[in-house]
C-alpha cells in the first residue's frame, strides 16, 4: 500500500464524503441497441462502410478462393502470418491473418491477441483480414452484448477500421503512417 | 483595461495562421456535424445524456471505481502505480529504467504525460523519449507545445514541417505532406522495433475489467503498446468508466465528436500483459493513475463534471476565441474552452485571473460537448470566483455605483435624461477621434464605431406617444 | 419614410386579441441608445392585437454585472426587475440575452425563490412571443430589399431560438432572407469581452462583417441590440454600406 495510493484514496473520499468499501448505489443501466438485421444487409453495409475508407473486402464461398484471393495480393511479395517469427513480420510487405469478428455498420474487424498476433495485422504496409461471414456482427453494441467481458478472454481486443491514417499536416490525408495503409478483408461465406 | 496580452495580439495580426486555425477547426466542426446528424444518429442527444449521467455516477463514486479498477489490472498481472505528482510518474519510469539498464522510451499521444513535462524529466537523466505521433514527432522535433488538444500541429504549415524536418532530420528538404509523412514512418519504425519501454496515455480505463482503452488513427498507441517489452499506461484518475459495456455509449460519442469518424482507426483495449499462449504483447504492463490536482476538482459538487472531458477537442474547434487566439496563448496545455474552467481549478484563480473572461460566453462549447459539461456555466462561476477573491478594486466600485443607479428608477432616469442631451437630434456614430475615447469607450473604439446617446430614450418617446 | 425606404406604422390591428396584458421590458440599451426599437416592437405587438403596459420603473435585469462576476451587485439590480415586474402577467423582451438572463440566471441568483421561478414561466423574448404565445407568423408587414439573419447566441443557444425570427421574415412582403455562411456563430460581444479583449471581439466581429457582405444583403437582422450594435459599429468602422436592423424594426415596416 503506497503512501501516494493512500492520500488519493484518502482526498477522494473526504471529498466525496464516502465511506470506505462503501457500495456505490446502482450505475445507470447498460445501454446496448443492437438490432438484428440479415446476413446480407450486414455484407452490404460493411463493404459500403469499409469501402468508404479505401478498404476492399471480397467476398468468396470458399477457403480456396480465399487462398486466391490472398495469392493475388500477395504477388510474390514477403508476407507473414500468425505463425511467423518476430523477425519475419519486420520484414514482411504483407501480413495475413485471421480476424474474430466483423462489425457491419463501420466496416470494423476485431481481432483478439488471444487468437492472433498482434503484429502481423500492424507491421507489414498491407494487411489481409480472413473474416468468416458468420462472425459479421451488426454493430459494435451487438459485439458488447456478445462479449461483456472481453478481458476474461484477451489482454488485447482491437478494432480495427480501415486502414492506418493521418491529417496531422495541413489536415491532408495520408494513409499508412505507422500501420497498414491498403487493408483487404476476405469475407467467406 | 483591455487584457489582451502580446502573444495574442500576434497571433491576431498573422493572417497565414488565422487561415490555418480558422480552416482547419472548421473543417473540423463540419466533420462532427455530419456524423452527429440527427438522420444518421437520431440517438446523440440521448447519449450525450447517457455519457453525462455515467461519468456524474463514476466521479462521484471515484474511489469505488479505483480500487475495483486496480483488483482487476492486477487479476491480469498488471499492476497500478499510484502518483500524485508528475515528478513522481518520472521518478517511476526513471528507476525501473535505472534498474535494467533501459535506455529508449517511445511514446503515444497523451495530454497528460504533456501536463507534468514527462519528456523533460526524463530526459534530463538520460533516457530517450521519442513522441511517435505524427503531428507530437513534428512538435518534439520543432520544441512545440501541442496547439490543440486532437490535432497538435494543427497550426504548422507543410514548409514549416519541411524546415523541421530538414534542420533536425538531416535530410534533404521535402514539403509534400504524404511524402514528410513516410519520412517520420520510416524514422519512427526502428524507434517502435529498439524501445525497452512504450508508454502510452489512456482515452478510458474500465473499472470492471482491470483495462485501458486507446483511441487512434496511425498505429501508433497499437505499436507503443505492443512492440516493447514494457507498456505503461499514464491516465488521470478520472479516465474510470464503469463498464466495458459502457463504450458502446462513449465510443460512440468520441470519433464523432472530435473527428467526424464513426471510429478511428485502431481503438484498442489492453487488459494486462501478453497471456500464456499469445504471440506477442508486452510482458509487463502498468498502469499510472495521476492526481496531480484532479481531487481538488471534486471538493464543490457542481464543479465535478470538470472531470468528465473525454479530450474529444470539440469545444476548442467550435470556439470562437479559440480559433482567433490559437492553442499557445493559453496558460496551460489545455487550451480551449476546457482548458479556461479547468486551468483555473487546478492552478487556482490568481494565477490567470484573465482567463475565465477570455469569452463571449457564446455557449457553442457546451453545446457540442459530448459529455454535457455546462462549460459556460462553469466560466460564469469562475468569473464570480475571481471578483470575490479580489476584494474592493475600482471596476467593483464601477459595478456597485452602476448597480445602485440601476436599482434605483429615479436615478436611472436622470442618468439617462443627463446622457440624452448630449445627443444631437443626427445620431453622431463617435470613432477613435473623438474626445471622450478613454478607458472603456477607448477600448471599443479601437475595433469599431459606437452610437452616441439617443436624443430621446424610449420612455420619453412612450410618454409622447401616450399623449 | 426612413433611411431605408420603410414607411413608420400605424397601429393596425391584425391577430386575434390575447387576454394576457403584455408588460414591455425594453431592456437598458434599448432605452438609452436603441429607443426606436422599443417603439417598434410595441407597434407589432399592438398591430397583433396585444395591450400593453410599460412599467416605468423598470430599469436593466443586472446582466452586465452577472457576466463580470458581480453577483451581489447583479443581484440588487435583478431584485428590483422582480418587485416592477411581480404583478405583470406577459412580459415581454426585445432581447435573447436579457430574456436568459430572467428566465435562466435569475435562478443562479436567487436558487431559492419560488417567484423567481414563476417570472420565468411569464417572461418571452419578442419574436417567442409572436410565434409561440400569439401564433402569429404574418404580422402584414412589407419591406423591399435583401437581408441576411444573425442567430445571436443567447437567443440560439439558451432559448433555442433558431426558426422563429426567419418565419417571421419570410411573411415580410418584399422581403428575400439569404443565409450567411456563419450564422450560429457569436458576433463577438459578449458584454465587457469586447472591451476586455477588444482586439479577439473586433476580428470575431469581421469575420461575421465577411459572410454578411458575401451574401450581397443590405442589411443583417438579428432580436439582441447588443449584437447589432457590434456588427453595425464593425459595418460602419469598415464604411460598408450595410444596415443592422432589429426584427422588431423589420416586422414594423408597411
Amino acid at each position: 500500500m503506497s503512501a501516494a495510493r493512500q492520500a488519493i484514496l484518502g482526498r477522494v473520499r473526504s471529498a466525496l464524503k464516502r465511506a470506505p468499501g462503501a457500495p456505490p448505489p446502482p450505475p445507470p443501466p447498460v445501454r446496448l441497441h443492437a438490432f438484428p438485421t440479415s446476413l446480407e444487409e450486414r455484407i452490404e453495409q460493411f463493404s459500403t462502410a469499409l469501402g468508404k475508407l479505401n478498404g476492399v473486402t471480397k467476398v468468396v464461398s470458399s477457403e480456396s478462393e480465399a487462398q486466391l484471393y490472398i495469392d493475388g495480393v500477395v504477388a510474390g511479395r514477403t508476407f507473414c502470418t500468425a505463425a511467423s517469427t518476430r523477425d519475419e513480420i519486420v520484414r514482411a510487405d504483407v501480413g495475413v491473418s485471421g480476424v474474430d469478428y466483423g462489425l457491419a455498420d463501420t466496416g470494423t474487424l476485431v481481432t483478439l491477441s488471444a487468437s492472433d498476433p498482434r503484429l502481423v495485422s500492424l507491421l507489414p504496409p498491407t494487411h489481409i483480414a480472413v473474416l468468416d461471414a458468420s462472425r459479421l456482427l451488426s454493430t459494435l453494441d451487438e459485439l458488447l452484448q456478445l462479449l461483456p467481458q472481453p478481458a476474461l478472454q484477451t489482454a488485447s481486443m482491437v478494432l480495427i477500421t480501415g486502414p492506418s491514417r493521418t491529417a496531422d499536416i495541413e489536415q491532408i490525408l495520408v494513409r499508412g503512417v505507422h500501420g497498414p495503409g491498403e487493408l483487404h478483408v476476405v469475407m467467406i461465406r | 483595461m483591455p487584457m489582451t496580452s502580446a502573444g495574442m495580439q500576434k497571433t491576431l495580426a498573422n493572417p497565414e495562421l488565422q487561415l490555418a486555425v480558422y480552416t482547419a477547426t472548421g473543417r473540423l466542426m463540419d466533420k462532427r456535424k455530419a456524423a452527429v446528424d440527427s438522420e444518421l444518429l437520431p440517438e446523440y442527444q440521448e447519449l450525450r445524456t447517457h455519457a453525462n449521467a455515467l461519468k456524474q455516477h463514476t466521479v462521484d463514486n471515484l474511489d469505488w471505481y479505483l480500487e475495483e479498477f486496480e483488483r482487476n489490472v492486477e487479476a491480469h498481472g498488471g499492476k497500478v502505480i499510484w502518483c500524485e505528482t508528475g515528478a513522481e510518474v518520472a521518478n517511476f519510469v526513471l528507476e525501473l529504467a535505472k534498474k535494467r539498464d533501459l535506455k529508449l522510451i517511445v511514446k503515444s499521444k497523451s495530454m497528460t504525460t504533456e501536463e507534468i513535462d514527462f519528456n523533460e524529466h526524463v530526459e534530463q537523466h538520460g533516457l530517450e523519449a521519442v513522441e511517435t505521433d505524427l503531428g507530437e514527432y513534428i512538435l518534439q522535433l520543432a520544441a512545440q507545445k501541442p496547439y490543440h488538444i486532437v490535432a497538435p500541429a494543427l497550426h504548422m504549415t507543410r514548409y514549416e514541417v519541411a524546415d523541421v524536418f530538414t534542420a533536425k532530420l538531416g535530410v534533404e528538404r521535402e514539403t509534400v505532406p504524404e511524402k514528410q509523412t513516410m519520412i517520420a514512418r520510416r524514422v519512427l519504425r526502428e524507434k517502435f522495433l529498439a524501445a525497452d519501454i512504450g508508454i502510452t496515455g489512456a482515452n478510458f480505463l474500465i473499472a470492471d475489467s482491470g483495462a485501458i482503452v486507446l483511441v487512434e488513427n496511425e498505429g501508433n498507441a497499437r505499436l507503443s503498446s505492443s512492440a516493447p517489452k514494457i507498456h505503461i499506461a499514464v491516465a488521470g484518475i478520472e479516465k474510470l468508466i464503469p463498464r466495458a459495456q459502457d463504450l458502446g455509449v462513449f465510443l460512440r460519442l468520441l470519433g464523432r465528436s472530435a473527428t467526424g469518424q464513426h471510429l478511428t482507426s485502431y481503438t484498442s483495449f489492453l487488459a494486462g500483459p501478453r497471456r500464456a499462449g499469445e504471440a506477442d504483447g508486452p510482458e509487463e504492463f502498468y498502469v499510472v493513475l495521476l492526481d496531480n490536482g484532479r481531487t481538488k476538482l471534486l471538493d464543490k459538487p457542481e464543479r465535478r463534471q470538470s472531470l468528465f472531458c473525454i479530450r474529444c477537442g470539440a469545444c476548442l474547434n467550435h470556439c470562437p476565441v479559440y480559433r482567433k487566439i490559437g492553442g499557445h496563448n493559453y496558460p496551460w496545455i489545455y487550451s480551449g474552452p476546457i482548458g479556461a474552467i479547468i486551468t483555473p481549478q487546478f492552478h487556482g484563480t490568481a494565477k490567470d485571473p484573465w482567463l475565465p473572461f477570455a469569452s463571449s460566453l457564446c455557449g457553442a462549447c457546451g453545446e457540442v460537448c459530448p459529455v454535457k459539461i455546462d462549460i459556460p456555466k462553469l466560466l460564469l462561476d469562475l468569473r464570480s470566483d475571481v471578483v470575490e477573491s479580489r476584494g474592493n478594486t475600482v471596476e467593483r466600485l464601477a459595478f456597485r455605483m452602476w448597480a445602485a443607479v440601476m436599482a434605483n428608477p429615479a436615478l436611472y432616469r436622470t442618468a439617462g435624461d443627463f446622457a440624452s442631451m448630449t445627443g444631437t437630434s443626427e445620431r453622431k456614430w463617435k470613432d477613435s477621434s473623438s474626445m471622450l475615447a478613454v478607458g472603456p469607450v477607448k477600448a471599443w473604439l479601437s475595433q469599431r464605431d459606437l452610437p452616441g446617446p439617443a436624443p430621446k430614450t424610449f420612455r420619453q418617446l412612450w410618454k409622447e406617444r401616450a399623449k | 419614410m426612413d433611411a431605408f425606404g420603410c414607411r413608420k406604422l400605424q397601429p393596425d390591428r391584425i391577430g386575434v386579441s390575447m387576454p394576457a396584458q403584455v408588460a414591455l421590458f425594453v431592456t437598458c440599451i434599448v432605452d438609452q441608445l436603441f429607443p426606436d426599437v422599443g417603439m417598434a416592437m410595441a407597434s407589432v405587438l399592438e398591430r397583433a392585437g396585444c395591450s400593453l403596459i410599460f412599467p416605468p420603473d423598470q430599469t436593466c435585469c443586472g446582466q452586465p454585472a452577472f457576466n463580470s462576476g458581480y453577483r451581489e451587485e447583479a443581484g440588487k439590480v435583478a431584485r428590483h426587475f422582480l418587485n416592477v415586474f411581480k404583478d405583470a402577467e406577459h412580459i415581454v423582451i426585445p432581447s435573447g440575452s436579457c430574456t436568459a438572463m430572467v428566465s435562466h440566471h435569475f435562478h443562479d441568483l436567487f436558487p431559492d425563490d419560488p417567484e423567481v421561478h414563476r417570472l420565468a414561466h411569464r417572461t418571452w423574448e419578442f419574436s417567442q412571443y409572436l410565434t409561440e404565445v400569439l401564433k402569429v407568423e404574418d404580422v402584414g408587414a412589407k419591406m423591399d430589399g435583401v437581408v441576411t439573419y444573425h442567430d445571436s447566441c443567447h437567443a440560439l443557444r439558451e432559448l433555442k431560438i433558431k426558426d422563429g425570427p426567419r418565419r417571421l421574415l419570410s411573411h415580410v412582403r418584399g422581403l428575400e432572407l439569404r443565409e450567411m455562411d456563419v450564422a450560429e456563430e457569436c458576433c463577438g460581444f459578449g458584454g465587457t469581452f469586447s472591451i476586455k479583449f477588444p482586439e479577439i471581439s473586433g476580428g470575431m466581429a469581421r469575420t461575421k462583417i465577411d459572410s454578411i457582405l458575401r451574401t450581397g444583403a443590405s442589411a443583417v437582422v438579428s432580436i439582441d441590440s447588443s449584437c447589432l450594435m457590434q456588427l453595425d459599429g464593425a459595418l460602419r468602422r469598415g464604411k460598408h454600406p450595410v444596415r443592422a436592423m432589429h426584427l422588431a424594426e423589420v416586422l414594423a415596416c408597411q
